[in-house]
């Protein structure tokens, strides 16, 4: 692994809890809808938001469901994130016309499969056009590979999306998540 | 072979849009795109309208978000057989989440009336009304008459809890078309001040 030499305890339990220290920030911005499909880099995301009564949580067959989805709760007045990983980015690229004709804010929050110590080919096309696929249909990316980078750029990013109505996505880099471990 | 155009419900889809829509309150409207967008707009440029002219297969999981946001207004969401096809999951997701407040209003002519009057799916016999009780929606019909769309305007503002789902059988034929703004931004932007301020 590549800690930097000098990285304090503190600083590596706070990393570890980062689903939990994004889901504070989807609190303080305001979010209260989580729409997603399931994914394991999102899963404590998911059980946190199903376990809130303050907080609608969808679960969707398809990824292109929750862009729909989210620009529905916005006209309503309302903030959602979609999470999903990076093969259901293709699933959604016609809907995006949505979004950006409509110029409605969208925040998405994407695991990456296909890279890391990925043992399934099956992920890696995708995986590969994930970024210019969504900056191909106008949204902005911001790749992160330290945990600890991740709840103070959700929060950057959700702050630009809903006070600007901008379209952005935060690639969780599969080094990040962590390889997926496979059980017989 | 020849797609010949086969006779389907005989209800007009203007009158049926129109009846709908009548004292309509505060009603929430999504349209999916193509001649729903032009049924809706043929009634009223109502600001509590939202038109798509694209995104096809998101019109009802755009009346989803919707419903949840606003679980204290009448969601309707008015779309034609080959939009809610492409999206057929999403009934699927609507009924796992069982807004209250949601209608699903499909207006079914069994063909696909904006590139030809091709044969939809549910043309070739495909009952969108038995997908959406297997979903599990609350209430599902088909309707062939007046009367019922009637019936079913006023459980729009009724108390039976939804999702409810609708198939309305309607001749298919292409009335003139009542474009209303393609301006997406605008559109969003008068529907939000309409509801808000937020």
């Amino acid at each position: 692994m590549e800690n930097q030499a000098g990285e304090n305890q503190a600083g590596e339990n706070q990393a570890a809890n980062w689903p939990d220290d994004v889901y504070a920030v989807f609190k303080s911005q305001g979010i209260q809808q989580l729409v997603y499909v399931p994914d394991a880099g999102h899963a404590r995301l998911i059980e946190l938001a199903i376990a809130d009564p303050d907080m609608q949580a969808t679960a969707l067959t398809t990824e292109e469901e929750g862009i729909a989805l989210l620009a529905g709760a916005w006209l309503g007045g309302q903030r959602g994130v979609l999470l999903m990983q990076s093969s259901g980015v293709g699933n959604c690229i016609n809907m995006l016309s949505l979004t950006n004709t409509c110029r409605f804010p969208l925040l998405t929050l994407v695991t990456m499969r296909g890279e890391w110590a990925e043992f399934n080919p099956w992920q890696a096309p995708m995986s590969k056009a994930t970024q210019s696929s969504l900056e191909n249909m106008g949204v902005q990316c911001f790749r992160l590979e330290d945990q600890a980078e991740v709840a103070q750029t959700v929060d950057a990013v959700a702050t630009q999306v809903f006070a600007g109505d901008q379209a952005a996505a935060i690639l969780l880099g599969q080094k990040l998540i962590g390889k997926k471990e496979w059980s017989r | 072979m020849t797609d010949m155009i086969r006779p389907f419900g005989t209800l007009d889809r203007r009158e049926v849009v129109a009846e709908l829509l009548r004292d309509r309150e505060d009603l929430l409207l999504v349209t999916g795109l193509g001649s729903p967008t032009y049924d809706a707009a043929a009634v009223e440029d109502h600001h509590a309208n939202f038109y798509l002219w694209g995104a096809m297969g998101g019109a009802a999981l755009m009346g989803l978000g919707l419903a949840l946001a606003q679980p204290s207004r009448p969601v309707l969401v008015i779309t034609g057989d080959g939009e809610q096809l492409m999206g057929l999951g999403g009934l699927a997701t609507i009924a796992v989440k069982k807004p209250a407040n949601l209608s699903i209003v499909v207006l079914d002519n069994g063909h696909y009336g904006e590139t030809g009057m091709q044969t939809s799916h549910t043309g070739y016999g495909l009952k969108l009304p038995e997908v959406a009780t297997a979903c599990g929606f609350a209430e599902s019909v088909e309707i062939e008459e007046m009367p019922s769309v009637e019936h079913l305007r006023g459980q729009l503002h009724g108390n039976a809890p939804g999702p409810r789902f609708a198939s309305v059988r309607i001749a298919p034929t292409s009335p003139e078309r009542i474009l209303p703004s393609r301006d997406g931004v605008r559109i969003k932007n008068r529907f939000r001040d309409h509801l808000g301020p937020f």
